[in-house]
C-alpha cells in the first residue's frame, strides 16, 4: 500500500516510502524529524503547520505526502541561511512578536509568504494576510511590528538591530 | 566587573533563537526508543450507563500492543484526581474522578478506554474499533434546572446537584448599610463558557524504567511538581522514583495547571506495556477534554446615594462546575471577594453556588475569578452612572480606594495603588473630553458611538502561606538554587515553569544585578523536578512576585557569605566589606577589589574561613507577607452598526501598574495578550452545548470563534509606577491583568453606544447576532428593560436561578 514520494526539502531531495494518508505535516515531523512546524488544529484553523511549497504558503496539515512527490518545500528550519537569521526572523525577535513560541514557525512561513506577495504591506494588510494564523499570547500586536519591520529592512529602509539590543528601560 | 543595570532593560528574550528556527522543544518533538502512541477512546455522551466495552477487534488490528479499560487500570492507578479547597473548604459534593470511566459515564470526552500502538495513526484507528454499550441515562447540562428539586441528578445516586453552597457574608448582615440606599440597580451578569486554548494542546511522553522502578513523564503543563506529587501518588511511587519534565510548553492559561486522566493513563500503560508511551491531544479532544473557563452567572444588586456615592452590594455567583469539581475549580469563587472591586463599600453580600452539570469540568482560565469580579463590579458602576446621570469617570473618582494599605470587605489586604493616576493617564491618552463631543456629535447623526471605562485591580502573586495553606493544603510559597560555579558563572533552578513569560530572561536580569554578574554567565533552569527545588508553578501571576524573590533571596545569601570570604581574604571585618556591581572591596580602599566569580573560585578552595564550608549556593523558598495587587485603567471605543450588529473596535487605550518593571517589553507583551483574550471573551468566543442532547456544538476551531490578527485592534499603552511594598523588587504580576480588564471595558463600551436605544446591559460575546436581536428589538418597541428579550435567549441556556435556596433563602 506505501508508495514512494520523492520530496525536497529545503534544499535535500529525500526519498520514503509512505503510506497515502500520511499527512506531509508528519511527514515533515516524524519522518523527517524536522518538529519546528507544528500541530495545532485539526481543522485548518491555526496555521501552526504553515510551510512554504515553492514560494506558496500551505498548511502541510492540509495536504498528504504523497501529493507533495516531486515538490519543492521550505519549513521553518530552512529559512536561515549560512547562519543568518531571516529578517523576519529577526524582526520576531526583536519585536516580541513570540511569547510560547508554539505558533510562531506557521506565522513566520505566512509572514515570508506575505512579503513575497507584497513587499510594504500596511498593517490592515499584514494583519489581513495573516489572518489564516491563530497566536494565543501576543494579541497579534508585535506580530504586526514584526513583519512591518521585517518589509522595512527588506525593503532598505530600515536600519539593522543588533542582537542584543539593549536600551535603558523603564518609565 | 561591573555591568549596567539589567532591571528595567528593554532587553530581548534569550529564548527566543531556538523558537525562530524551529529548534524549540515541545513534549510532541520528542521520541524514545521503542516509543509507542495512546489514543483515548472518549463518551459521545454526556451521561450514560457503560454495559460493556468491547475489545477484541481492536486488539486484533494493526500495530495494536494493548487496549485497556478501567478493570486494567485498578491497581496500577490507586488515587483519584485530587479537588483543592481553593476559596470553598466546605464542599457539598465531590464526586470522585478515576482518570478513566469505571461504569458511568458522566460527560461527553470522558476516557473509557485507551489504545496504545506502534504508531501513530494505528493507535487512532483502532480506537474506532472500540465497541462500547452505553445505557444514555438523562444529562443535565442547564445550571436552573440542575438546581430544581427533582432534578435528574450529574452522577447516578447522588442527592442533588449542589456542589457547593458558600456564604461569604449573609444579606442580613449589610442591612444597615442597605438601608442607606438611595437608589437602587440590579442585572444578572452572564460569564460564558471559555476554551483556554493554549495554541500546544496537551501531550504526554511517560516512560517507565522497570528496573529501577522510576517514572519519567514529559508533560505540557504549568506545574511539574504537581504533577509529580499527584501522578507519582496515585501510581504508588515516591517523589524520588518519579521525574516530571515540563520542556517547552506551547501556552498553558490556566488550562494546564492541574493533572489530567491521561498523564496517569499514560504512565499506567508504560508500565503495563513496558513501552514509552506518547499522547498528544488533538484540537477536537482539547475543546471537548481540556477544562473550561467562566461558566458562572452572576445575580447583582447595587445600593448607591444620588450623588455617586457607592454603599453596598448584593451578590450570588452560580458556577458551572462541569462533572467533576475542577483541581482548583473553587478558586473562581474569587470573584465574590473582589466584587468591591477598586471602590469602598459600607457593605458587600456576597454567596457562590458551584453546580454539576453533565459538561467538562471548569477550572482557572486566565484570570480566574477575578476577570469575572472586574467585569460585575464595572458594569455595575456604569448602571449606577446611567441611573443618577452622571458621568461614569466621575463615579469612579468619587468611590475609589484612595488609603494603602486598604483592607476590603473580605479582609483582603491592598498593598499599595493610585487608581485615580491611572485613570486620568487612561482619560488623556484617550482624549476623553474630545471623545465625548464626538459621541455627541454622532449621536446627532443616528450613530452608535461608546465609550467603556473599566478600572480594574487584581489580587495575584498566590500567595502568603498563612492565607493559601488553609486554601490549598499547602503553601504556596516559590523557590530559587543560586549556584556560583567554581569559575563564576551560575545556574538558577526554579520552582516556577515558563510557558511563554520570557522567565529565562527576566530572571536572569533581575539575578545578574542582584549578584552583579554578567547576564550571559547565568542559566536558568525551569521544568524539571529532577533538578528543581519544589515549587508550585506559574499561575496566578505569581513568578516574579513570589519565585522572583525566591531568586533575589539566593541571590542575597550566595552575596552575604561570599561578604564573609571576602573579609577573610581581605583580613577585614565582615562589615568592613563593602559590595558594588559584583565586586567586593574594604571601605575606602575601592582599587583592591575580589569579583563574586573570584571569590566562588576561592570557596571552593582550601584556607576558608573556619566554619565555613566549601561553595557558593543556596536555597530559598520565599513566602511572601501578603498578595500584591496590580491596577490600572483602560478604556475602549467602539462604534456599533444598527444594521448588522457589528462591533467596531476603534481605540483601546491600557494604562496598567504593575509596580516596578524588570523588562518593559516583555511586560507589555503580557498586556497585549491579556487584553486580546479578554476581548476575544468580550465580543468572540462562547462554549455552546446542546441542551437537548448535552453534545459540545462548539467542538473545532470552525465552530468557536478565536479571533485573528485581521479582528484585533492595536492598544496605546502606558504605564505608572506604583511599587510594591509587599516585595523588595516592589514588583507585582501583570499575566492576567489584561484580560482582567478586558472584558469590562468593551462591553460596558457596547452599553454605552446603545445607550440611545434604552440598552442598559448585554450580554458575552456581544457579536453581530446578538447585537442585531438587540437592537432590532429596542427599535420595534423596546421599552428601555434592562434585560431585553433578545439577550434572554442566551440567558436560557443559563438558565435563571433566582428560586433556589437550599437554606430557605437569606
Amino acid at each position: 500500500m506505501k508508495q514512494k514520494v520523492a520530496i525536497t526539502v529545503n534544499g535535500v531531495r529525500r526519498e520514503h516510502e509512505v503510506e497515502p494518508r500520511l499527512l506531509l505535516v508528519h511527514y515533515l515531523r516524524d519522518t523527517l524529524g524536522l518538529t519546528g512546524t507544528h500541530v495545532g488544529c485539526d481543522t485548518t484553523q491555526c496555521g501552526a503547520c504553515t510551510v512554504l511549497m515553492g514560494e506558496q504558503a500551505v498548511k502541510s496539515c492540509n495536504m498528504f505526502a504523497v501529493q507533495a512527490d516531486g515538490l519543492e518545500f521550505t519549513t521553518i528550519e530552512g529559512l536561515a541561511k549560512n547562519g543568518q537569521l531571516h529578517p523576519l526572523q529577526q524582526a520576531f525577535w526583536d519585536e516580541h512578536g513570540l511569547q510560547c513560541g508554539f505558533c510562531t514557525p506557521g506565522f513566520i512561513m505566512a509572514g515570508v509568504y506575505l512579503l513575497n506577495q507584497n513587499p510594504s504591506p500596511s498593517d490592515a494588510e499584514i494583519r489581513k494576510g495573516l489572518e489564516g494564523n491563530l497566536c494565543r499570547c501576543t494579541g497579534y500586536v508585535n506580530i504586526v511590528k514584526a513583519v512591518k519591520a521585517a518589509s522595512q529592512q527588506m525593503n532598505g529602509q530600515g536600519a539593522a538591530q543588533p542582537a542584543h539590543a539593549v536600551e535603558a528601560g523603564g518609565r | 566587573m561591573a555591568v549596567t543595570q539589567m532591571i528595567g532593560a528593554r532587553i530581548q528574550r534569550r529564548e527566543d533563537p531556538r523558537l525562530i528556527t524551529g529548534h524549540g522543544r515541545y513534549v510532541d518533538d520528542m521520541t524514545r526508543p521503542q516509543m509507542a502512541y495512546m489514543a483515548v477512546v472518549r463518551s459521545p455522551l454526556p451521561h450514560a450507563k457503560i454495559n460493556s466495552i468491547e475489545v477484541t477487534e481492536a486488539a486484533k488490528a494493526a500495530g495494536v500492543i494493548g487496549v485497556y479499560t478501567a478493570r486494567d487500570f485498578q491497581g496500577v492507578i490507586q488515587g483519584t484526581i485530587p479537588v483543592s479547597n481553593s476559596f470553598v473548604p466546605d464542599k457539598k459534593q465531590v464526586p470522585e474522578q478515576f482518570p478513566i470511566a469505571k461504569g458511568e459515564v458522566v460527560y461527553q470526552g470522558e476516557p473509557v478506554a485507551v489504545v496504545i500502538a506502534e504508531e501513530r495513526y494505528q493507535a487512532g484507528d483502532a480506537a474506532l474499533l472500540v465497541e462500547v454499550d452505553y445505557d444514555p441515562l438523562p444529562a443535565v447540562t442547564d445550571l436552573e434546572k440542575a438546581l430544581q428539586p427533582g432534578s435528574p441528578t450529574v452522577h447516578s445516586g447522588a442527592a442533588d446537584n449542589i456542589g457547593w453552597d458558600m456564604t461569604y457574608a449573609a444579606e442580613d448582615s449589610i442591612a444597615e448599610a442597605w438601608g442607606e440606599g438611595e437608589v437602587f440597580v440590579k442585572e444578572r451578569i452572564l460569564q460564558q463558557r471559555l476554551f483556554p486554548i493554549p495554541m500546544e494542546t496537551r501531550a504526554v511522553v511517560a516512560e517507565w524504567d522497570n528496573f529501577d522502578n522510576r517514572l519519567t513523564l514529559w508533560t505540557s503543563t504549568q506545574v511539574p511538581h504537581f504533577i509529580r506529587l499527584f501522578v507519582g501518588t496515585a501510581m504508588g511511587l515516591t517523589e524520588s522514583q518519579v521525574r516530571v519534565i515540563g520542556p517547552d510548553v506551547g501556552g498553558g492559561f490556566g488550562a494546564k495547571l492541574r493533572p489530567y486522566p491521561e498523564e496517569y493513563l499514560a504512565a499506567a500503560t508504560s508500565k503495563l506495556t513496558g513501552r514509552p508511551v506518547k499522547w498528544i491531544e488533538t484540537r477536537s479532544e482539547n475543546l471537548l477534554a481540556t477544562t473550561h473557563g467562566r461558566g458562572q452567572i452572576f445575580d447583582v444588586e447595587v445600593a448607591a446615594k444620588r450623588d455617586g456615592t457607592l454603599v453596598a452590594m448584593k451578590v450570588t455567583q452560580i458556577l458551572d462546575i462541569g462533572a467533576y469539581q475542577g483541581v482548583f475549580g473553587a478558586f473562581q469563587a474569587v470573584a465574590c471577594l473582589l466584587a468591591g472591586g477598586a471602590y469602598q463599600w459600607k457593605g458587600i453580600a456576597a454567596r457562590s453556588i458551584g453546580v454539576l452539570t453533565n459538561k467538562t469540568s471548569t477550572d482557572p482560565y486566565r484570570g480566574a475569578g477575578r476577570p469575572e469580579a472586574t467585569h460585575l463590579v464595572e458594569r455595575m458602576v456604569d448602571l449606577v452612572a446611567g441611573e443618577i446621570g452622571m458621568d461614569p469617570v466621575e463615579v469612579r473618582r468619587k468611590n475609589f480606594v484612595r488609603e494603602f494599605p486598604h483592607t476590603n470587605n473580605f479582609g483582603l489586604t491592598f498593598d499599595s495603588g493610585d487608581y485615580e493616576k491611572s485613570l486620568d493617564r487612561a482619560l488623556g491618552l484617550a482624549g476623553y473630553e474630545e471623545l465625548r463631543r464626538r459621541q455627541a456629535e454622532l449621536r446627532s447623526q443616528g450613530r452608535y458611538l461608546g465609550i467603556g471605562l473599566s478600572t480594574w485591580i487584581e489580587i495575584c502573586g498566590l500567595g502568603p502561606s498563612a492565607a493559601t495553606a488553609p486554601a490549598a493544603g499547602v503553601a504556596l510559597v516559590e523557590s530559587a538554587t543560586v549556584r556560583v560555579h567554581p569559575t563564576g558563572s551560575v545556574s538558577i533552578n526554579v520552582g516556577t515553569h515558563s510557558h511563554g513569560q520570557g522567565h529565562d530572561t527576566t530572571f536572569a536580569q533581575l539575578a545578574a544585578d542582584a549578584l552583579g554578574v554578567p547576564y550571559d554567565a547565568i542559566a536558568i533552569n525551569h521544568g524539571d523536578t529532577g533538578d528543581t527545588p519544589f515549587g508550585y508553578g506559574t499561575y496566578g501571576s505569581r513568578s516574579l512576585a513570589v519565585g522572583g524573590m525566591a531568586i533575589r533571596k539566593s541571590c542575597h545569601k550566595v552575596v552575604d557569605k561570599a561578604r564573609k570570604l571576602a573579609a577573610h581574604i581581605f583580613e577585614a571585618a565582615e562589615e568592613d566589606v563593602a559590595f558594588e556591581q559584583g565586586d567586593f572591596y574594604v571601605k575606602g580602599s575601592p582599587d583592591k577589589r575580589k569579583s563574586i566569580g573570584e571569590l566562588a573560585f576561592a570557596a571552593h578552595g582550601a584556607g576558608l574561613p573556619e566554619g565555613m564550608e566549601q561553595g557558593l549556593e543556596a536555597v530559598t523558598y520565599f513566602d511572601p507577607p501578603n498578595f500584591v495587587w496590580p491596577f490600572g485603567a483602560h478604556i475602549c471605543v467602539v462604534e456599533v452598526d444598527p444594521d448588522t450588529g457589528a462591533v467596531d473596535l476603534q481605540k483601546y487605550v491600557a494604562v496598567d501598574d504593575c509596580g516596578n518593571v524588570i523588562n518593559p517589553m516583555i511586560v507589555d507583551g503580557q498586556i497585549h495578550g491579556g487584553i486580546a483574550q479578554g476581548i476575544a471573551q468580550a465580543l468572540f468566543e462562547e462554549v455552546i452545548y446542546d441542551e437537548e442532547s448535552g453534545q459540545l456544538k462548539t467542538g473545532t476551531l470552525v465552530d468557536y470563534m478565536v479571533p485573528s490578527a485581521s479582528e484585533m485592534p492595536d492598544y496605546e499603552m502606558d504605564r505608572t509606577v506604583t511599587p510594591s511594598p509587599t516585595n523588595e523588587l516592589g514588583v507585582k504580576g501583570i499575566g492576567e491583568a489584561g484580560t482582567i480588564a478586558a472584558s469590562a471595558a468593551v462591553i460596558n463600551a457596547v452599553c454605552d453606544a446603545l445607550s440611545p436605544l434604552g440598552v442598559k446591559h448585554v450580554d458575552m460575546p456581544a457579536n453581530p447576532d446578538r447585537l442585531w436581536k438587540l437592537i432590532h428589538q429596542q427599535r420595534t418597541g423596546g421599552n428601555g428593560a434592562s434585560s431585553p428579550e433578545a439577550t434572554s435567549d442566551a440567558r436560557g441556556a443559563f438558565g435563571a436561578t433566582q428560586e433556589y435556596r437550599p437554606d430557605g433563602g437569606r
